[in-house]
């Protein structure tokens, strides 16, 4: 039988310095250097590009004048399959969709789809602010493949789904962006495609809602449809997928069971640098974490801590050009993807703005965090606005256990979850 | 249950993605089973437009009426250009209600790729479809543009003494409209394709549309060109021949030879076929470089 997706060789190639032509005036600067002489490349690779900044510069770095997003990219998913996509910010997992998708092109290489496709890159693409949710439905169904004929027959599900009822004929700017997400959703959770792909669009919506699309999503696989879904919440994939394919670098690094392949990206997040995490250098950006370290009481870096002792992260932020109300701030998530809690910087806005660095450091107290591998997740950002830079598992830390209540014989084997908590108890017998 | 699933599994579907696909290859298949998409870009584009607007449709009616209102003034009665003693506001009429659908055309499908370059990251579906459904659109704002026009020549004709003699080749008419959607079409698809690369053309696109408005007869006739080789190049131009051809369907005066037919049915099927292969070229690639 044939496989659902059948992917060889796939390789998306950037020629750097052609992309900055933008304009006919630039054109005619570029035929002027070259005239002249000079190299054309040095002054247009630094025009805005397409490419992640930190791939862009390593490529640059490099003295390349091309650069692969993508680069020999083979898989075979079979009918039925439920396959994650895993991998750092540009590793090329978005890459990779949108050639599946026919967004853009390979480079070389080929692909082969057998089935209908339905792409989820975003939700509620296509949708018109002057229009009513009813008019969206179908417009955004159309958009994503379906056949008016289909949307008719599902209509009433769809709007059922959306918890929208009532506000079905009004136009969706009047709707919050909640709502706008759930009706977006409900018409995606009602494509019905042989063939799925999602890129990281459940970040978006409230917990019991996305819980809920989950749960549609999860029975889709169950419905024997063939599912590629690009995330960077480990938790979705464990529970959704159950092979995942590990990306790095445009390459497939590892292909196989989900739990492997995630362990063996989060072992390699942190190998990934000895020192810490550093950003690969020059950025233009207006502002960017430069470098994160983890450290022990005495200052010194390190990686493997005991549960007893207290764990300090230094981070420090080039500023290039100050923007307000920025906050710095970090999420802890263990070997397992789960979310252990969420911290952010208070004093990051009293900070003097006409800084070039800042320097903060956080301290994790001791007894807190129990044995296993923990991830960092650090992030600048305009809260709800923009999110300016941000380093997903820029660092790992591995904590052992010197001798807690964990490992006393009553407790030992068991998952006790991420912390220690210090609460009290009161007793009292009663007779 | 898991082996019945996959029983049930018959794709009907092949999709084969690889670089380079043949330039000849347009989806026509793809696009015929996408067609309720493209009604739906209609709709959304006409009900998008008149909500929230006063006059609604009426803007159709009075933009080139105005325009036409204008160029009586200003080239009929400052300039004296001559219309061949058709009544003025017929003459230009003739020529601008052709004209505003071919601009129409020409400019939803320029900004077919670079304007919906976000909706077209996002997801694919064949791209012709934009370029495709503004035809579709216009077209309801040309029949607008034709009613208003129809009214006005319905009263020149009955109840003034104009000289008007509108021939058989009326019933041509559409075709004629046709041509003018595939010119629209035709030039629409190449600046799309260039905009992708040269973000400047947008900017340049309303004056060099004026520009060609005034380089084809239509605020005056043919006629007033005597010079063959200045004649030969007005019949390069397409749209010379619609307008004109429209002109003498309506109201008998105008110059239509064999040759503007042939030079201008050539031209428009160059420009359609060169214009889609290289707006399907550009447009499988093009959101890497927007």
């Amino acid at each position: 039988m044939n496989p659902a997706i059948s992917a060889r060789n796939l390789s998306k190639c950037y020629r750097l310095g052609v992309i900055g032509r933008k304009t006919l005036a630039d054109e005619v600067r570029y035929w002027w250097l070259k005239f002249n002489g000079h190299d054309p490349y040095t002054y247009f690779s630094k025009i805005g590009q397409t490419i992640p900044k930190t791939q862009m510069v390593e490529a640059e770095r490099e003295g390349q004048k091309r650069f692969w997003a993508l680069k020999d990219v083979s898989f075979d998913v079979q009918p039925g399959e439920v396959v994650g996509i895993i991998g750092r910010n540009g590793a090329g997992k978005s890459m990779l969709l949108k050639i599946l998708t026919r967004i853009t092109e390979p480079t070389l290489g080929e692909a082969t789809i057998y089935g209908r496709v339905a792409s989820l890159l975003e939700v509620g693409t296509g949708f018109h602010p002057e229009l009513t949710g009813r008019e969206n439905i179908y417009m955004n169904g159309t958009i994503l493949g379906m056949k008016k004929r289909e949307i008719d027959a599902k209509f009433d599900e769809i709007l059922d789904f959306s918890e929208l009822e009532q506000f079905v004929d009004t136009p969706v700017k009047r709707y919050s962006s909640g709502m706008y997400v759930r009706l977006a959703f409900a018409v995606a959770a009602h494509l019905e495609p042989e063939i799925l792909l999602i890129d990281e669009v459940l970040a978006v919506g409230d917990e019991q809602f996305q819980k809920k699309c989950l749960g549609k999503m999860e029975s889709v696989g169950r419905a024997g449809r063939t599912v590629l879904f690009v995330s960077h919440q480990m938790s979705a994939i464990t529970q959704l997928c159950n092979r995942a394919i590990l990306l790095s670098h445009g390459q497939v690094i590892k292909d196989g069971k989900t739990q492997e392949v995630i362990d063996h990206y989060l072992e390699k997040a942190s190998t990934h640098n000895k020192d810490g995490f550093m950003a690969s250098e020059n950025s233009s950006t207006n502002m960017y974490i430069e470098r994160i370290q983890t450290l022990n009481a005495d200052g010194t870096a390190m990686f493997n801590f005991s549960h007893n002792e207290p764990i300090i992260i230094s981070v420090q932020c080039k500023i290039n050009r100050w923007m307000d109300k920025t906050v710095l701030g970090f999420y802890v998530c263990d070997q397992r993807g789960r979310k252990v809690f969420t911290c952010n910087n208070p004093l990051w806005g009293r900070i003097d703005s006409q800084s070039r660095w800042i320097h903060s450091s956080v301290k994790i107290p001791a007894n807190f965090l129990a044995a296993g591998r923990y991830f960092f997740t650090f992030t600048i950002s305009i809260p709800y606005i923009e999110v300016v830079d941000s380093v997903s598992d820029a660092v790992a830390i591995v904590i052992t256990d010197a001798g807690s209540d964990h490992l006393s014989a009553v407790n030992r084997g068991h998952d006790h979850g991420c912390v220690f908590a210090n609460c009290e108890w009161n007793i009292r017998a009663i007779y | 249950m898991k082996q019945t699933v996959v029983d049930r599994y018959k794709p009907l579907y092949k999709t084969v993605i690889r670089a380079n696909q043949p330039w000849l290859r347009i989806p026509w298949k793809e696009i015929a089973e996408y067609r309720d998409l493209l009604l739906l870009l209609v709709k959304r584009d006409l009900t998008a437009l008149y909500k929230q607007t006063i006059l609604g449709p009426l803007w159709f009616i009075v933009q080139p009426l105005v325009s036409a209102i204008v160029f009586t003034v200003i080239f009929g009665k400052v300039a004296k250009v001559s219309t061949d003693g058709v009544p003025h506001m017929i003459f230009y009429m003739c020529g601008t209600v052709p004209w505003n659908y071919f601009q129409g055309c020409m400019t939803q499908g320029a900004n077919s790729l670079v304007g919906n370059a976000y909706l077209l990251s996002k997801v694919y579906f064949p791209r012709l479809i934009i370029p495709l459904s503004g035809l579709f659109t216009n077209f309801a704002h040309f029949l607008l543009n034709l009613l208003m026009f129809f009214s006005f020549f319905v009263y020149y004709f009955f109840f003034t003494n104009a000289v008007l003699k509108p021939n058989l080749f009326l019933l041509l008419f559409p075709l004629l409209i046709f041509q003018c959607a595939l010119i629209g079409l035709g030039v629409g698809l190449w600046v799309a394709a260039l905009t992708t690369k040269y973000q400047d053309l947008r900017f340049a696109l309303p004056f060099l549309t004026q520009v060609w408005m005034y380089a084809t007869p239509v605020v005056y006739p043919a006629s007033l060109i005597v010079s063959p080789s200045y004649r030969l190049l007005l019949w390069c131009n397409p749209m010379s021949f619609v307008v004109e051809c429209s002109r003498w369907m309506f109201t008998g005066s105008g110059t239509v030879t064999t040759a503007s037919v042939i030079i201008s049915v050539g031209m428009t099927l160059f420009l359609l076929v060169s214009g889609l292969l290289i707006f399907n070229k550009v447009q499988r690639t093009f959101v890497d470089t927007i």
